[in-house]
């Protein structure tokens, strides 16, 4: 158990500077999400905490004690590997007992240990298989085992869920976060999944181009994005954005029409911003009290949901995609035009030139 | 598969037993002159049903031979190849693992120049080689016939490409288990590389068994001839009178040892074959 501080960590390869100074603050047994689209840099932060990439700047702390300098193994840390990275002619307790083998455990420790793992995770009938005659979440299961065994300060787990399929992507999920709870490891945990990342943190990391744009928890995040990016790059449907220019409770959009929010007040700026709102907090309304209307050139039905693809028209003015998240009893052709309402609250402004939170 | 029926199938095997025959028949001659009597072997037509002479034949040939015993050569011949093989197979893959996962200055010159080294057979270099050899005293020695052989770049490059699929999570799941080098070395990488070991291993143990040049510079007392050396000198010569019989019982013996390896061998090639996935 530890806690984990990085301090304004960089990494350059030759000049080029992939991170450009992340700080994190990581509590003992909490577990840390890093979400990010590829090449943001996530990765390459982990393996920095791992000791497998060196780190250009900053420091990085585990349980008290900068590591920077240390190999991975004098880190006190486990990880999962996205394609598990078994040793394809060891069994599974030999997989698994590897570590506690070479840090000279004696043979009754390691079998004990590894008995309590393979127990933990439903291995016990394959101790004896090699990993190629096991399928994808077993192996995936084995390469959670050997983390475990070692019983270590922190776990890093490098998108360890990518290779599964859909189903066992969202079992496997669910055990990740049991066992962390019921372990109290501290954990890091890198995905491009959006999903994983909202059901699996305590807080979420969200990365873009080698910063860190948001630091908070999954609601919070989903709640109040810190910046434009973190606002798109959350929910799904991504969130709506609207240009133009907000004054008391009208917003006057950038290609003509306005949108009015009644009595509610607006943040009051005269620049450009983005107006932000996500698919679902637009609602079907009665024609007269409408924010907008949405003319629909597609609609996907979910079952439970309905999203309605379309634009912005009327007296709204043209062009702006939108996505509105329907209930799925709301029946819907491409051709209808909807009107829609906006709650004042559930709407995010951002300014059009930093993207930060207005 | 293409899939034969009747006349095909005939076709197919007709073809097949001609070219076994073909390959087979001069062996069987060989077999066939190892039974006989010099005197029945030299006088045409030569039999082709094995003779009573069997045991006699080969027993002078193991403990007498012609020049030399042939037990002794097959020894010597032995050491050699065993020394060629397990040799090459050791420092390439020493080497292998130094250029793919060390980094270190002059790394690629260092990969290169090994490289270029395929170009130059044992032929082209014999006579440097040969004066380094003697002077480091190394003449009628086993270390003579085998260190100047025991370099090589087909099985260093063979390792390097090998070691370039293993996936470097393998590595970094060593490193983070705590694997250092050696350990990583000798628990992860032998094991996965025992195909391709078991692989070089037959066709070095062959190379080495075959060398005729480098034997014949280098020994120069008939105890420490090779087999195929003495396979050479126990030919008839113009005014040699020879013994038929017990070259051709020499020269079956003198088989025998590629053909132990590569069947022995055989097992390993296809289990790697069955694991592939690494």
């Amino acid at each position: 158990m530890a806690t984990i501080s990085i301090r304004d960590i960089r990494k350059s390869y030759g000049n080029t500077e992939v991170i450009h100074g992340v700080s994190i603050d990581v509590a003992d047994g909490e577990f840390i999400v890093i979400v990010g689209p590829s090449g943001c840099g996530k990765s390459t932060l982990l393996r920095m905490v791992a000791g497998l990439e060196r780190i250009t700047g900053g420091t990085i702390d585990i349980g008290g004690r900068v590591v920077n300098e240390l190999e991975p193994r004098e880190r006190d840390i486990a990880m999962v590997f996205q394609n598990y990275a078994l040793y394809p002619h060891m069994s599974v307790f030999d997989n698994m007992a590897y570590g506690l083998k070479i840090a000279g455990q004696s043979k009754e420790e390691i079998r004990a240990r590894v008995d309590k793992a393979a127990a933990m995770l439903q291995l016990e009938p394959y101790l004896d298989r090699k990993p190629r005659a096991l399928s994808g979440g077993q192996r995936q299961r084995v390469a959670m085992g050997r983390a475990l065994v070692r019983d270590p300060a922190v776990f890093l787990f490098d998108e360890p869920l990518s290779n599964l399929d859909a189903k066992l992507r969202v079992q496997m999920r669910l055990e990740i976060k049991q066992l962390q709870r019921s372990v109290g490891t501290t954990s890091l945990y890198v995905t491009h999944d959006q999903v994983e990342a909202m059901t699996l943190a305590d807080r979420l990391v969200v990365m873009n181009g080698g910063i860190a744009e948001q630091i908070d928890t999954p609601m919070a995040v989903y709640e109040r994005p810190a910046t434009r990016f973190v606002a798109g790059f959350i929910g799904s449907p991504a969130m709506n954005m609207l240009e133009g220019t907000a004054k008391g409770s009208i917003f006057a959009l950038e290609g003509g029409g306005r949108l009015t929010f009644g009595d509610a007040e607006l943040a009051e700026t005269e620049r450009p911003v983005l107006l932000g709102v996500r698919p679902e907090h637009l609602k079907l309304a009665a024609s007269d009290e409408a924010a907008l209307e949405l003319s629909v050139t597609a609609v996907e039905t979910l079952g439970a949901d309905t999203l309605a693809h379309g634009s912005l028209s009327g007296a709204n003015g043209a062009g702006s995609a939108l996505v509105a998240r329907l209930p799925g009893s709301v029946k819907v052709t491409p051709g209808d035009t909807l009107p829609l309402a906006i709650d004042a609250r559930s709407v995010h402004l951002f300014d059009a030139e930093t993207g930060r939170r207005v | 598969m293409v899939e034969k029926r009747g006349v095909g199938t005939n076709m197919v095997h007709l073809v097949l037993i001609t070219g076994i025959v073909i390959v087979c028949f001069p062996i069987y001659l060989t077999f066939v002159g190892s039974t006989l009597t010099h005197f029945e072997v030299i006088r045409p037509p030569m039999p082709l049903v094995p003779g009573p002479h069997f045991i006699e034949n080969y027993t002078r040939a193991l403990t007498s031979g012609v020049h030399v015993p042939v037990g002794r050569m097959l020894f010597n011949s032995l050491v050699m190849a065993m020394g060629i093989a397990v040799g090459k197979i050791a420092i390439s893959i020493l080497s292998a693992y130094a250029i793919v996962y060390f980094r270190f200055p002059f790394r690629m010159l260092a990969f290169w120049a090994i490289f270029m080294t395929l170009m130059l057979p044992v032929e082209v270099r014999i006579v440097p080689t040969y004066e380094v050899a003697a002077s480091l005293g190394l003449l009628n020695t086993y270390s003579g016939l085998i260190l100047p052989l025991i370099a090589s770049a087909t099985a260093t490059f063979l390792f390097r490409q090998f070691f370039l699929t293993v996936p470097d999570e393998l590595l970094e799941a060593a490193r983070v288990d705590g694997a250092g080098p050696w350990r990583f070395f000798k628990d992860i990488l032998l094991p996965l590389s025992v195909t391709n070991i078991a692989a070089l291993f037959v066709i070095l143990f062959i190379y080495g068994w075959n060398q005729f040049l480098w034997p014949l510079l280098i020994t120069t007392k008939p105890e420490m001839n090779t087999i195929v050396m003495g396979l050479k000198q126990m030919m008839p010569t113009a005014d040699d009178y020879g013994n038929w019989p017990v070259t051709m019982a020499a020269a079956m013996l003198a088989v025998l040892p590629p053909v132990a390896v590569v069947l022995f061998m055989q097992r390993l090639f296809v289990k790697g074959l069955v694991e592939t996935e690494k």
